[in-house]
């Protein structure tokens, strides 16, 4: 072991914590560490990941927020909230929200719980904090770049948070940012400044996930200790080392996307722009074409939906096994459908444009494409449910998120396979039909899949336990709450009801729907209130929690609890251990579990 | 143990494999501009592109550095410190030797009354400028790997001789080469 030190031992000081893997002495004496280093400007993977996460969940708390106010409107269209009027001014002057305030809301609702909360919130949180510690590392390849990988993060939020408080407004066209709409100031508030700090914070946003994504790939690749083969890696690193390279070849295509609309908006270039005269005024551009822009920005926004889902997929894998106290259910087979999904990612992005004129004999293929999704997902589900059978179950809140995400992720799957037909598409494009299927299958599922995630692992990120009691109030509510709202919407969409319209009081067809929408409306506020609750539970638990008093509570295979209960920079006090089986034997040979390290018996059965 | 130690040389360097894949993320960039520039060829309204001169002036700088800074990694791994200081600074003037010919070149377009941006410009030569910049960036964020390396290698109190850092950077700036390679024949083949 000793030996490949000499290798490799004198190189670059970023790398320091990852080379002397297998050093003799180890990492427990610790020279000092100021404030600045230890909190705010860290190497250290844990605490970067920490800082992932608490970012996350200011913008999930604001995102949501946002939610509410703008489902205050649907529910109450007619009513007057002079509250608003106070808190925001003209954006709801006589105390109902304007037009421009809500698209602004329902805009930034999107972008924020995408990326912010979704992307970097969730990935960035748990690779960071579970990549080293479950491959075996001290730290990343670059601890460095993983610095600089939240910084950008945090200035992208800097700059998004900013333009929330600007005179025009933020951006205001959707998450989707489509031309014209955001290329031409003069064509709405929110396209002006606004539009321009969002494709700032979006761009600075793309840095810190790609800075982030090559870090997670060459980590995972490289820096595994000895007898850590790929196949023997706990599911969660199959996921996030292809959520990793899902972000790396698509996000630059965005930002290319994003070079060109900023060309359009700010140099008169026509990319994007042919023959349009907005308010009277008559543009020069010509030859541009907006659905240029479309494609070039769902060939990312397809593969981002994966980023987003996949990091879930994995920690519910690992959490179902590690509390059914069984092995995962067709380990291969669950690596192979992750590639599958990952492959898919990126040849189906034209099913968000099915109404935009796209050929119908090109739809056919895309159609096709899209509808394969199903196998690999079918595959996931049925293995899960298969590792759930006659397990012994321990109803843990990680546990009771993760079943709550299989839920989920079945029933928001389903309507994926409406969706994904060019020819029901038609109909339900742009349809509240469409709200219910990507908020079920991708937005709540995936947070399902990180509250699992948060609720298995605080004990390591902390060395406290969070609250049981608020944990299962948290959970109920929750899950019965997100079908309440979401549920409904599948009706009002298959009637037809349109997205993105602030009051349907005057339009008769949809006038039906009014006390349904005020039921969603008092769900998602009660929702809302819980998830506030969790909030609470977080950081009063990190301080005042019940603390871990066993370096490994849930009796769970995989390295990071070998590790301390609170682990220094570097992870392991001594040699980083060696690893001799998969993540997944529990209830073998008469044992409820066998950590990894611990070398194959004699007389072992195989699995 | 000697077995173990070529074992690990074949491995890897793990910054090194990071830039490969950093090389595919921007691979992927430049395959979304292209293929955006591509469709939007086939499509009403395309002028012809006239590739000005001094491109051909720059490509032929950006290959004289790609020479440059192998020699200067050959001189290191010599331990000649001061034909490679002298090298290292050569490639980074060509660099932006490179930058400077490339807005030259744009330069001359004002003089033929060709639009790269603004009104009466046409989607054709505003991809030209985009794409082209885009890869300027690229060749800028090299000189600057080779300024700190460069810097790096005047002032640290430690004499490092690793030549990880350089390596690292020489692979980088054959890669915006070849890339600039690439977008010059594909501006050519593609008018």
């Amino acid at each position: 072991m000793s030996s490949e030190t000499i290798s490799h031992g004198h190189t670059e000081e970023a790398s320091v914590h990852s080379h002397d893997s297998h050093e003799a002495h180890g990492h427990d004496h610790h020279h000092e560490e100021s404030f600045l280093s230890k909190y705010v400007f860290s190497t250290d993977h844990k605490m970067i990941g920490k800082q992932f996460l608490i970012t996350g969940i200011i913008w999930a708390i604001i995102g949501g927020l946002f939610s509410v106010l703008f489902r205050l409107q649907l529910g109450y269209p007619e009513t007057s909230f002079p509250v608003l009027e106070d808190l925001f001014g003209k954006w709801a002057a006589g105390g109902r929200i304007s037009n421009e305030f809500y698209y602004a809301l329902v805009t930034m609702h999107g972008t924020i719980l995408v990326f912010f909360v979704l992307t970097a919130g969730l990935s960035g949180t748990f690779a960071n904090i579970l990549i080293p510690l479950q491959i075996g590392a001290r730290d990343m390849a670059s601890g460095f770049m993983n610095m600089l990988s939240y910084w950008f993060f945090f200035l992208a939020s800097v700059v998004m948070f900013a333009s929330l408080f600007i005179q025009t407004g933020p951006a205001s066209g959707g998450w989707t940012i489509y031309p014209p709409l955001s290329a031409l100031g003069q064509a709405s508030e929110g396209s002006k400044l606004g539009m321009d700090f969002w494709l700032i914070s979006m761009a600075l946003f793309i840095v810190s996930s790609l800075l982030g994504g090559l870090n997670y790939i060459s980590t995972i690749l490289n820096l595994r200790t000895k007898g850590m083969s790929m196949t023997r890696m706990p599911l969660t690193m199959w996921a996030i080392f292809f959520t990793a390279l899902l972000g790396v070849l698509s996000f630059p295509v965005l930002l290319s996307g994003a070079v060109l609309l900023l060309f359009d908006r700010n140099l008169g270039t026509s990319f994007y722009l042919s023959e349009i005269v907005v308010k009277g005024e008559i543009l020069p551009n010509e030859g541009g074409s907006a659905i240029l822009f479309q494609h070039l920005f769902w060939f990312l926004g397809h593969p981002e939906v994966y980023i987003i889902l996949l990091p879930a997929l994995g920690m519910v894998s690992e959490i179902l096994s590690v509390n059914s106290r069984k092995p995962i259910f067709g380990y291969l087979a669950m690596v192979g459908s992750l590639f599958a999904i990952c492959i898919l990612a990126f040849l189906v992005w034209a099913h968000h444009m099915f109404v935009t004129g796209l050929n119908p004999f090109l739809g056919a293929f895309f159609v096709l494409l899209t509808l394969l999704i199903a196998v690999p997902s079918a595959i996931k589900v049925f293995n899960w449910l298969t590792t759930l059978w006659k397990g012994n179950i321990r109803f843990t809140p990680a546990m009771l998120f993760s079943i709550g995400f299989i839920s989920l992720f079945i029933s928001g799957g389903l309507t994926g396979i409406f969706l994904g037909n060019s020819t029901l598409d038609i109909h339900l494009h742009d349809t509240y039909f469409v709200v219910a299927h990507f908020h079920i299958v991708m937005g709540v599922a995936s947070f399902f899949g990180m509250f699992a995630g948060v609720y298995h692992w605080f004990p390591k990120m902390y060395g406290r336990f969070l609250n049981n009691t608020m944990a299962y109030i948290h959970f109920w509510v929750t899950l019965v709450g997100a079908y309440l709202i979401f549920w409904p919407m599948h009706y009002s969409g298959l009637a037809g009801m349109p997205r993105r319209y602030t009051d349907w009081s005057n339009w008769q067809s949809f006038n039906q729907f009014q006390d349904m929408n005020r039921f969603i409306s008092t769900v998602a506020m009660i929702v809302f209130a819980v998830q506030i609750l969790f909030v609470f539970n977080f950081f009063y638990s990190i301080f005042k929690g019940r603390k871990v008093t066993s370096t490994n509570p849930w009796g769970a295979n995989t390295l990071e609890w070998t590790t301390p209960i609170n682990p220094g920079h570097g992870n392991w006090p001594g040699d980083i251990p060696e690893v001799h089986r998969w993540a997944y034997d529990y209830s073998k040979d008469g044992r409820e579990f066998i950590p990894q390290t611990e070398p194959i018996g004699a007389d072992e059965s195989k699995h | 143990m000697s077995q173990v130690i070529s074992e690990q040389k074949r491995k890897i360097h793990p910054h090194k494999f990071t830039l490969w894949v950093a090389i595919g993320s921007i691979l992927m960039m430049f395959a979304g501009m292209t293929s955006a520039y591509i469709v939007k060829r086939s499509q009403a309204s395309w002028l012809m592109i006239e590739i000005p001169m001094m491109f051909w002036y720059s490509t032929a700088t950006i290959l004289a550095s790609s020479v440059t800074v192998q020699l200067a990694l050959k001189s290191l791994k010599k331990r000649e410190m001061i034909n490679y200081r002298r090298l290292l600074a050569v490639t980074a003037v060509l660099g932006v030797l490179f930058i400077v010919l490339q807005i030259v070149g744009f330069g001359q377009f004002a003089a033929q009354d060709i639009r790269l941006v603004g009104a009466g410009s046409n989607a054709s030569y505003s991809f030209l400028l985009a794409i082209s910049g885009l890869h300027g960036i690229h060749v800028l964020g090299g000189v600057v790997a080779l300024v700190v390396i460069a810097i790096r290698a005047l002032n640290s109190s430690t004499r490092s001789y690793s030549s990880v850092p350089l390596e690292i950077a020489a692979t980088y700036w054959h890669f915006v080469d070849a890339l600039w390679i690439y977008l010059f024949i594909f501006f050519t083949w593609m008018k």
